[in-house]
């Protein structure tokens, strides 16, 4: 496999004809006031996306993105410039800005060694050039017709392929100088149906940090169609969701966004470091049923959420955040490690150059139980089963948080019977584990479709979890 | 050189860009072609705790092109201003166009809607704050919440964020457009502890001129009094009841009225309002407007992304939807006219009532004043509405406490129809002006 650092310098540096000499100088320039740590992150992407609506492939996009971000830092303090210039010069220049966060101080010296990542998760592929154009259009083509061919109710179609190529290179005072090369595919399907006057709304997609082919494999793409329908012909037949709290299943894979929202952003080490998180100096403390375990694992080979190294240049790890019910650790960057006395855990990440790393999630998910789902279900007298879930957000602050579901079931006397419509759910962070009273043992992991986002900036994520059993949760339906 | 100067000489520059993408796409065959290009830069700090934590010198720029070879039609972007790269991304656009299929509704805005005169809107107004002053102000704002009340025990900090750039719009009708525009804006958020557990509020203040932005005093003191204010939120039990959206968080609502009027929402039939146009939404007290050409305005634009002269417009009149909010590729696809909406609405207003917020309160009796919403649970093929909120119980007019982990649930068209009345509270910091909205009856999921 070819050296992803070797690939980076040739894309990021060679064209500018910078030398890894350059980038001693600015590190050296970086540091000379009281500036403690610094680093360069240089970025070159692609990114392109069909779009295919009405049966012709309507749209299409290119978009050409480079530059260099310059961080310096001094305590808590955090100065960051960026340019779109990846040339000695502009370097200097975001460097003066940067480091005068710090007024005066002392000179530092900095050589950069390499540092080889202990693996890559992924190729070093540009998954643009894994299909031709006529491939891709032929897809989504076959894509709509699938949709069309399930139901004749289906009115519209829409189906997008999008592909992302990024390369990037960092060098940080400690010594760091590594690089990625990462790929990223989506596919989507948005489906529209209609029957007597009703209209309702299916969608499905997946995506993974490989070539196009993933989406050919195991059929994954047809599968999409098939779902969107599925789901959209679901809908057409959903009652009025109920309100009020109750016992609520959620199924297995995607519906971990609860993890991610009700626990995951609550233990980025930023928010824990500030005291503003509502687990906050709780580290020990049950914060989970007996039998949950909780892990943010970026080291998972080929997925969404996954990172070889992440945007400071430290390998990615799978952190233990709630081990039997406990809260083991928080998810750190560099900078707020630093500042709490601990070590990176690999999750500082960043949208783009342009962006300052945070502590950010990889793939959190929830490890497996004894349950057998239908046990599960059989066990729940009156409840709702909520299977498919649009976006979620929380306030880590108070530790309340939602998150909606698309496709959700009534259960009575422990049986699924009728859908109900899409309703939010809401709860308190530090307490919803609590309630998890049965853990089935089917985890799955989500098809590939999340973005996180955080003090504005996206990134891809993933999550997981089996069906899980939560005695108490409040259901946002209609039908009080 | 000073600003204004510079700023035209940038202009001219970035008007020659166009100019030169437009060129390069004819060159390559395409039959018609539309650019555009932006450059901004800003200073973004944050102050926490008394101190500065972090300081972004931000410089953003891109150009992006949209090629039609006839009815086929092909776009690329790009963050990278040198030559070469320009030409990469106009052949990228190109090459897109190979490949997608010939659409009889695609292609340009039609020449005749073209804006023919650029007023000077009064947008640009740069503040030339040095980083030592803006940490100043943010250490002023941050500590004016803090002294508020030993309740106060943490805070995120104060944020000064100064923005200005220039966008320039040119298509191969030979219509060429660009503006200067400016934004400013001081925040501030803290956090409050009461038996254990936190809440957290903010406020903000944002303007085109920074003389518009209110104290920084008295911006710090309203984040503090709003997070006091949630402490001891609790739980209420599920019911159904009237509900006021506050008027700094009313504007979501306007927001998915504008989505289901929106032409990408029609012509997919994924729009609740599909084939309402004439009929009435709203009771017929409620106007809604949009004027593009407010001197000052957040939202304020000459044209739209499209070229197309903006105008005003009556949304709503008594009640009944008079438009949609079309751009030029939707308004063929329903047989009708663009009205100056592609990418967007500008300076979009309800006419305020005659209440106050209290007048409001007073007006619902019992019910739930809403001060914040989480999610995004709507359903806009549908209008089904679904999300989490926040704010205080309110009876005889006189609110009772603050009220938290709760839901509200109905039908977007239903709670348009039962807008009972709109506050004069009218909320000036965004693109969407409201005042507070009464709702006649929501269903809230609690205990
Ligand atoms: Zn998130």
């Amino acid at each position: 496999m070819s050296d992803t650092i070797e690939i980076a310098r040739n894309t990021l540096l060679a064209p500018a004809s910078l030398s890894e000499q350059d980038l001693d100088r600015v590190m050296d320039q970086l540091l000379t006031s009281q500036i403690d740590t610094a680093d360069l992150y240089f970025q070159a992407s692609r990114l392109e996306s069909w779009v295919l609506e009405d049966g012709i492939i309507r749209d299409g996009n290119y978009n050409i993105e480079q530059g260099v971000g310059v961080r310096a830092i001094s305590g808590e303090k955090t100065g960051f410039a960026y340019t779109d210039e990846i040339a000695l010069p502009s370097l200097l220049e975001a460097g003066r800005t940067a480091r005068a966060i710090a007024r005066a101080g002392a000179d530092g010296k900095t050589r950069l060694s390499r540092t080889t990542p202990p693996r890559q998760l992924y190729a070093p592929i540009n998954p643009l050039e894994t299909m031709s154009e006529e491939e891709k259009i032929t897809l989504l083509r076959k894509l709509d017709a699938e949709a069309r061919k399930q139901d004749p109710r289906v009115q519209q179609v829409i189906a997008s392929l999008v592909a992302a190529h990024d390369v990037i290179m960092v060098a940080a005072s400690d010594g760091t100088l590594s690089g990625d090369v990462r790929p990223l595919v989506r596919c989507n399907v948005h489906v529209i149906v209609e029957a007597d006057g009703r209209r309702e709304q299916g969608s499905s997609g997946g995506g993974a940090r490989q070539g196009f082919q993933f989406f050919i494999d195991e059929d994954r793409a047809l599968e999409y169609a098939r779902e969107a329908v599925r789901q959209a012909l679901v809908n057409l037949e959903a009652e009025a969701a109920p309100a009020g709290t109750m016992t609520v299943v959620l199924g297995s894979g995607w519906p971990g966004i609860l993890l991610h929202e009700a626990i995951g952003h609550g233990l980025e080490g930023d928010f824990n470091r500030k005291g503003t998180s509502a687990f906050a100096g709780r580290i020990g403390e049950k914060v989970a049923a007996s039998g949950c375990t909780v892990v943010d694992d970026g080291t998972l080979p080929g997925r969404r959420g996954s990172l070889s190294i992440d945007d400071e240049g430290t390998p990615s790890e799978c952190t233990t955040l709630i081990e039997d019910g406990l809260l083991k650790a928080y998810m750190q960057d560099k900078h707020n490690a630093h500042l709490m006395g601990t070590h990176s855990t690999g999750n500082g990440r960043r949208e783009s150059y342009a962006h300052l790393p945070l502590p950010r999630m990889t793939n959190t998910y929830m490890l497996p139980g004894q349950h057998d789902p239908g046990e599960i279900i059989a066990s729940v007298k009156n409840g709702l089963y909520a299977v498919n879930f649009g976006g979620g957000q929380v306030d880590i602050t108070s530790g309340k948080f939602v998150f909606s579901a698309s496709e959700a079931y009534l259960i009575e006397n422990g049986k699924v019977t009728r859908p109900v419509r899409g309703a939010t759910l809401i709860g308190s962070g530090p307490e919803v584990l609590t309630e998890v009273s049965m853990i089935g043992n089917d985890l799955a992991l989500d098809a590939g479709v999340g973005t996180c986002g955080k003090e504005g900036q996206s990134v891809p994520v993933g999550v997981g979890q089996p069906t899980l059993r939560i005695d108490n949760l409040t259901v946002g339906g209609t039908n009080a | 050189m000073s600003e204004q100067n510079q700023m035209t000489t940038r202009q001219a520059q970035l008007e020659q860009m166009v100019h030169d993408l437009l060129k390069e796409a004819k060159q390559l065959g395409a039959s018609s072609a539309e650019a555009a290009v932006s450059s901004d830069s800003g200073l973004s700090i944050n102050v926490r705790k008394g101190d500065v934590e972090t300081i972004e010198h931000t410089r953003d720029q891109g150009l992006g092109i949209t090629v039609y070879f006839d009815k086929r039609k092909g776009s690329a972007s790009t963050s990278d201003f040198k030559p070469e790269a320009i030409k990469d991304t106009v052949r990228a656009a190109c090459n897109i166009a190979r490949y997608t299929n010939e659409d009889p509704y695609t292609g340009l805005a039609d020449a005749n809607r073209m804006a023919t005169e650029l007023p000077d809107l009064d947008l640009y107004h740069p503040w030339d704050i040095t980083p030592e002053a803006a940490i100043e102000l943010g250490i002023t704002c941050e500590a004016a919440a803090l002294e508020l009340d030993n309740r106060i025990s943490n805070t995120e900090g104060a944020g000064i964020n100064s923005h200005s750039g220039l966008h320039v719009y040119g298509n191969s009708h030979g219509f060429i457009g660009g503006y200067p525009s400016s934004r400013h804006s001081l925040s501030c958020s803290v956090i409050g502890e009461q038996d254990g557990a936190m809440q957290r509020d903010y406020w903000y203040t944002v303007g085109r001129k920074s003389t518009e932005l209110e104290d920084a005093t008295a911006v710090g003191r309203e984040a503090g009094e709003r997070t006091l204010a949630r402490l001891g939120s609790r739980k209420i039990s599920t019911r159904q009841t009237p509900v006021i959206f506050r008027s700094d968080i009313a504007g979501g609502l306007l927001r998915n009225l504008v989505g289901a009027i929106s032409g990408s929402s029609l012509y997919r039939k994924a729009s609740f309002l599909l084939d309402h146009l004439g009929k009435p939404i709203f009771p017929d007290h409620i106007q809604i407007q949009e004027n593009p050409l407010i001197p000052g305005g957040l939202g304020s634009a000459s044209f739209d992304s499209e070229g197309v002269a903006t105008y005003d417009k009556q949304i709503i009149r008594d009640g009944v939807l008079e438009t949609y909010l079309l751009g030029s590729y939707s308004a063929r696809k329903l047989g009708m006219q663009s009205t100056a909406n592609a990418g967007g609405t500008h300076n979009l207003s309800i006419t305020p009532g005659e209440h106050n917020l209290e007048g409001l309160l007073k007006e619902m009796g019992n019910g739930l004043l809403i001060t914040e919403m989480m999610g995004q649970g709507v359903n806009m093929v549908t209008g089904d509405y679904s999300r989490g909120a926040a704010g205080f119980w309110v009876e005889n007019g006189e609110i009772q406490f603050p009220v938290e982990e709760i839901t509200i649930a109905g039908n977007l068209k239903q709670m348009f129809a039962q807008l009972l009345a709109v506050g004069n509270d009218e909320e000036r910091r965004s693109n969407i002006r409201t005042g507070s909205l009464l709702i006649e009856q929501m269903t809230v999921a609690g205990d």
